[in-house]
């Protein structure tokens, strides 16, 4: 059981998918205009993520290695299709805001990552757990974004106006509309990437890294996540191979 | 005696064009627009001066110590930044809005991409974009200016002439030209900015290379597109309003964001006044050169790297 918490930590803190990995910046940049948008999109995407790793698991020793990548893409579209005439049945309003980015999870890299480097390989529970994880750190990571642009944007909070407007020079708040277009997507994930940086950095300064990210996948570059490597990790471990 | 031996590195030949120096030319050139705008709208757009250049300085000094930066506020950058930021806002614009945008500007625009000389667009435009699209009501209202009140106009609020020209309605050139009109503060006058202008040219901290091509070329532009054909009134009217004037000497040439290569100015010129004719004449607004500039500022290292020039006795070939 061990093991699925460390998934789930892996996936939310570690790494986030959002803010470490940055992976999925489509939906990240587009549907974030409010939080109830991103919590929306962030668990449509938990869900699929989550049924896609489970069979992926399981079939894993059927799907023929040539073809697993069309393979996974049938069965991530599969779950798309489900989550998406879900939504369009019971919850019509959000359907309706998040409009394309849903049937676009099926190209949502993070799912095809997870399939590719983790649920291709591993055990259904832990499979499980990897979605889980993953997805809730991509809801938080589209929470937290949706919350900034929505509060400064909007004067809003989950749609709550927390702050009366100002309007005809009454005293409230006067909304930054930036923050609700597309520039303000780029300064809000830059922000809070940049928090996250801090945060890492000071933690690693304490003398407790926060462990590096799973071991380098033999030089299976592409489908790693830690982009920031590009294969410096790789010569390491080569290197010391041949040491020993 | 050691001293005569005493050679240090290069560079060898001095000259007194320190940043500081520069800016403070920047800043007795826009000194007359200042002046006139302050004038034309009296305490608020005196208030707001001082309030945005005080934001972009604080903005900048409280950066650099809280990213233990060396402090570079005595180059006098920011009060640049700060004034040509006010001077392209109007007057009637809250105060914290004025504020946020210097805050912006120095911060996000500047401060973040490694400060003076690394920053990819005009920081003052940077911020008056980013004010433009946030607080579009208050940006695009302008009060009416002295001259207008003492002709017993009621309204607080007017079109500037080049909404109005948009709109169908006729326009008094004379009056753009001497700066009787709505606009933001420092834009009105072209005289008072048409002297700051010459004093740069003359003191040789600006050519004539990007604002030449810019003016030449959307003055063409307007000829061939502006639907009036040849009618000078309607070409004077889009030369003396809105920023282009202010924009061409003050903001298209700062060092930073604009071509080096002799040839890059003159592209560069070229695009700024394609795209101000473009935003200007086919676009949903009536001004466009702010826009203009910091897209073309966008645009320069690629026409940098089309405009090196040949090096001497590489001709021939190439």
């Amino acid at each position: 059981m061990n093991k699925c918490v460390e998934r789930i930590y892996n996936g939310v803190i570690k790494e986030n998918p959002t803010f470490i990995l940055m992976l999925g910046m489509c939906p990240t940049l587009a549907v974030t205009t409010s939080a109830i948008n991103g919590v929306g999109m962030g668990l449509s995407t938990t869900v699929v993520l989550v049924m896609s790793n489970m069979l992926i698991s399981m079939l894993r020793n059927i799907i023929p290695d040539k073809v697993r990548v069309p393979a996974f893409i049938v069965v991530v579209a599969s779950f798309v299709t489900i989550v998406q005439f879900m939504m369009q049945g019971f919850v019509p309003s959000l359907y309706a805001s998040l409009g394309i980015y849903i049937p676009l999870i099926v190209v949502n890299c993070i799912i095809l990552g997870r399939a590719e480097s983790y649920a291709s390989k591993n055990p259904v529970i832990p499979s499980i757990f990897d979605g889980i994880g993953m997805g809730l750190g991509f809801t938080f990571g589209l929470t937290c974004i949706g919350i900034v642009r929505e509060i400064l944007g909007a004067g809003q909070i989950f749609g709550f106006q927390l702050l009366p407007l100002a309007e005809d020079g009454g005293f409230g708040y006067t909304p930054i509309t930036i923050f609700v277009l597309a520039p303000g997507a780029f300064f809000v994930l830059a922000m809070l990437v940049a928090i996250m940086n801090i945060i890492r950095a000071r933690a690693e300064k304490k003398g407790k890294p926060l462990p590096a990210a799973q071991g380098c996948l033999a030089g299976d570059c592409a489908s790693c996540g830690q982009g920031s490597c590009s294969g410096k990790q790789l010569s390491n471990a080569e290197a010391k191979k041949d040491e020993e | 005696m050691s001293d005569i031996y005493n050679v240090s590195s290069s560079p060898h030949v001095r000259s007194k064009d320190t940043t500081d120096r520069i800016m403070l030319y920047v800043l007795i050139a826009l000194l007359p627009a200042s002046l006139f705008g302050i004038y034309n709208f009296g305490f608020s757009a005196l208030l707001l001066i001082v309030v945005t250049i005080l934001s972009c300085v604080a903005s900048e000094w409280l950066f650099e110590k809280v990213t233990k930066r060396k402090n570079t506020i005595r180059d006098l950058s920011a009060v640049v930044t700060g004034l040509l930021l006010a001077l392209n806002l109007p007057p009637t614009l809250p105060w914290w809005m004025a504020v946020l945008g210097g805050a912006f500007a120095i911060v996000v625009v500047k401060c973040l991409f490694g400060g003076l000389g690394q920053n990819f667009m005009n920081p003052a435009l940077g911020a008056r974009c980013f004010l433009l699209i946030s607080f579009t009501g208050p940006m695009t209202t302008f009060a009416n200016s002295r001259y207008y009140m003492s002709l017993g106009m009621e309204s607080i609020s007017s079109a500037t002439p080049l909404a109005a020209m948009k709109a169908g309605e006729g326009v008094n050139s004379m009056d753009m030209l001497i700066g009787r009109i709505p606009g933001t503060i420092g834009e009105t006058s072209v005289i008072a900015i048409l002297i700051g202008a010459i004093f740069l040219i003359l003191m040789g901290v600006i050519d004539l290379r990007i604002p030449g091509t810019y003016i030449v070329t959307f003055v063409v532009f307007v000829l061939i597109f502006g639907g009036h054909g040849f009618d000078w009134n309607y070409v004077v009217t889009h030369l003396c309003g809105g920023g282009i004037m202010l924009g061409a000497f003050f903001m298209a040439t700062d060092y930073v964001t604009s071509p080096i290569t002799p040839m890059g100015k003159i592209i560069f010129g070229i695009v700024l006044g394609i795209l101000t004719g473009i935003f200007r004449i086919f676009g949903a607004s009536a001004e466009g050169v702010s826009y203009a500039i910091i897209f073309s500022n966008l645009l320069v290292p690629l026409i940098e790297r089309v405009s090196i020039p040949k090096p001497f006795g590489k001709g021939g070939e190439r």
